[in-house]
């Protein structure tokens, strides 16, 4: 429409020309930067392949030889833990906001969390270091040691010395980065329910938890599920609330009290340290697989989250 | 007991819960920001601002080097993206308004924001530092720069979409060029929402670390060179905190407070603003 209204003028080409090349950006973006990390890794790609690249569990820079299954099982072990631990809770505030709280407190609970996100990693991380890690290595640790203790399989999991500098308490700290993301998603997919539709359960005798149970989540289930899954392209790509809590080791533990490497971990650690062509060209594929990861994942999420709007939007 | 019952208590409990998760997420927020304060506000020095670090385990100090350099490779980093930023969602939402190129970009934008940002730290490292040879504070400000683009980019085209049809159409009316239009009409009635994605945006990168690591690196020295290494709170906040001193330590937590404060500041101006513009 906008086109029709127009007159042919040069400016008006020259500014329209301007302004197609910056929103351009982002696509030379996204192109360049799997082209140059394709580039960069190519050493390496050519080195140890593709699969044997992601199967393999050596990270050894003296060998010269690298595999990147231990990063990644890292970066996937924190990141289900971390959405194990903050979904429910993030589910709980959405539904309190929406539901439950009286109209003064959804303001400043609403803020609260728009802050929580606002906080930088390295805080986290920090404050991870200085103040979760003793915590969770006197107290909570300990205390799960304790309580799994008879519990074949179970026990496994918080086998080793609780130090404080492991998968757990890693987890933990991206569980609250990640929950003001959910969190207020969530909120914006319930809020979208339709008030008919709750006041026709109110009206056939539900009560609230019933309502939000079977009204309120199953009509905002596709926005629920974007938001988690964006939750999870966010925590894949977390670096600085990890890496001071993590340890960079590299081994596939079996314990969440042991120390582990995320991809990321990886790259913070070593990216500026790598002193050979084929470590430097590692770090890069593993970059690589990240990007590639967490695209993927990331337009899983919005693909959702598009179809959610569509949908309520009708 | 009667199902009634049952079904109340079963309400009853599951409304406990999701209070306790909200008064978890509030007690986060507090735990952090009060640990933070606590620790920030002991170590909080007037030597802070106006001294160099000391050699390691020495005593005493300042951080002067990473503030100064922090705000440069901000600073460079918003005359970068901001105007590429604003440029691109004019685009989106005027030129391309409604087609498909411009759906795809904002989608693709969308996915950029959340991409992790370490990896554009070493998409720059490859770019910017390896050819040259050096790490400089240019890189800093351009790989903040391509984080923050996207973000730009999508507040802008929203605030954009915002203006209503009708106004550009009076516009048009007198026989304005669409670049006049866009320039003294739209931009003005979105200006406020513009500033308020663009105060957003300097919040969103000031706290980065990841994508500094391997562009502007660090330098325990004073320096403005934007051409060399140039430190920057957040990694100076990373060596110090995993280094093995006390002094450090405070330091860290002093840098943290103040880097803390500066962006929940913004946030909150950023959203008050909207608020009160937007109600």
């Amino acid at each position: 429409m906008a086109i029709t209204f127009r007159k042919k003028n040069a400016v008006d080409f020259i500014f329209s020309s301007v302004t197609a090349i910056a929103s351009l950006s982002v696509i030379i973006f996204i192109i360049g930067i799997l082209y140059v990390l394709i580039k960069e890794s190519s050493l390496s790609i050519e080195r140890f392949g593709i699969i044997k690249f992601l199967v393999s569990t050596d990270w050894d820079p003296v060998r010269e030889s690298f595999g990147a299954l231990t990063n990644i099982y890292g970066t996937v072990i924190t990141t289900f833990l971390s959405l194990v631990i903050a979904i429910p809770v993030a589910l709980g505030i959405a539904i309190f906001v929406t539901e439950i709280s009286p109209n003064f407190l959804k303001g400043p609970i609403g803020i609260a969390i728009e802050l929580l996100a606002a906080i930088p990693s390295i805080i986290y991380g920090m404050w991870g270091l200085f103040t979760l890690s003793p915590i969770m290595s006197q107290h909570v640790e300990p205390f799960l040691k304790k309580v799994t203790a008879g519990i074949p399989l179970v026990s496994i999991l918080f086998q080793g010395t609780p130090m404080g500098i492991d998968i757990l308490t890693a987890s933990v700290i991206l569980s609250i980065m990640i929950i003001p993301f959910t969190a207020s998603i969530s909120r914006d997919s319930f809020k979208l329910t339709p008030a008919v539709v709750k006041e026709s359960a109110y009206a056939i005798g539900a009560t609230k938890w019933e309502v939000v149970k079977n009204v309120v989540i199953p009509y905002s289930k596709l926005g629920v599920f974007g938001g988690v899954v964006l939750s999870l392209g966010r925590a894949l790509g977390e670096t600085m609330a990890v890496a001071f809590v993590l340890g960079n080791n590299h081994k596939i533990a079996t314990s969440l009290l042991d120390a582990a490497a995320t991809i990321t971990v990886t790259l913070a650690n070593e990216f500026v340290e790598a002193d050979n062509d084929v470590y430097l060209s590692s770090l890069f594929y593993l970059a690589l697989v990240l990007f590639l990861m967490s695209f993927a994942i990331l337009a899983v999420a919005k693909i959702f989250l598009l179809r959610a709007e569509r949908r309520y939007s009708r | 007991m009667t199902r009634e019952k049952q079904r109340k208590i079963e309400g009853g409990i599951a409304l406990v819960f999701s209070t306790l998760a909200a008064l978890m997420g509030l007690f986060w927020l507090v735990f952090i920001l009060g640990d933070v304060l606590v620790h920030g506000m002991g170590a909080l020095h007037l030597n802070l601002f106006l001294q160099d670090p000391t050699p390691p385990g020495v005593e005493g100090g300042g951080l002067r080097n990473a503030f100064t350099g922090q705000l440069l490779i901000t600073l460079f980093a918003t005359l970068i993206g901001v105007p590429v930023g604003v440029l691109g969602g004019t685009f989106l939402a005027e030129y391309a308004r409604g087609t498909k190129i411009s759906r795809v970009i904002s989608v693709l934008s969308d996915i950029m924001v959340s991409v992790p940002s370490i990896v554009i730290g070493t998409f720059i490292y490859a770019i910017l530092v390896h050819p040259l040879g050096h790490f400089s504070g240019w890189a800093g400000s351009v790989a903040l720069a391509v984080i923050m683009i996207p973000v730009v980019l999508r507040t802008t085209e929203n605030m954009l979409s915002l203006v209503p049809w009708t106004l550009r159409e009076a516009a048009f009316a007198l026989g304005a060029p669409y670049y006049k239009v866009i320039i003294q009409v739209v931009y003005r009635g979105a200006a406020t929402g513009i500033m308020t994605g663009i105060l957003l945006s300097i919040a969103r990168v000031a706290g980065e670390t990841a994508p500094l690591l391997f562009t502007s690196f660090n330098n325990a020295y004073f320096s403005a060179d934007m051409k060399g290494p140039v430190a920057s709170l957040t990694v100076t906040i990373f060596q110090y905190a995993m280094g093995p001193y006390d002094d450090w330590h405070k330091q860290a937590w002093a840098a943290s407070l103040i880097i803390t404060l500066f962006i929940l500041f913004i946030t909150i101006l950023g959203r008050l603003i909207i608020k009160w513009r937007y109600k």
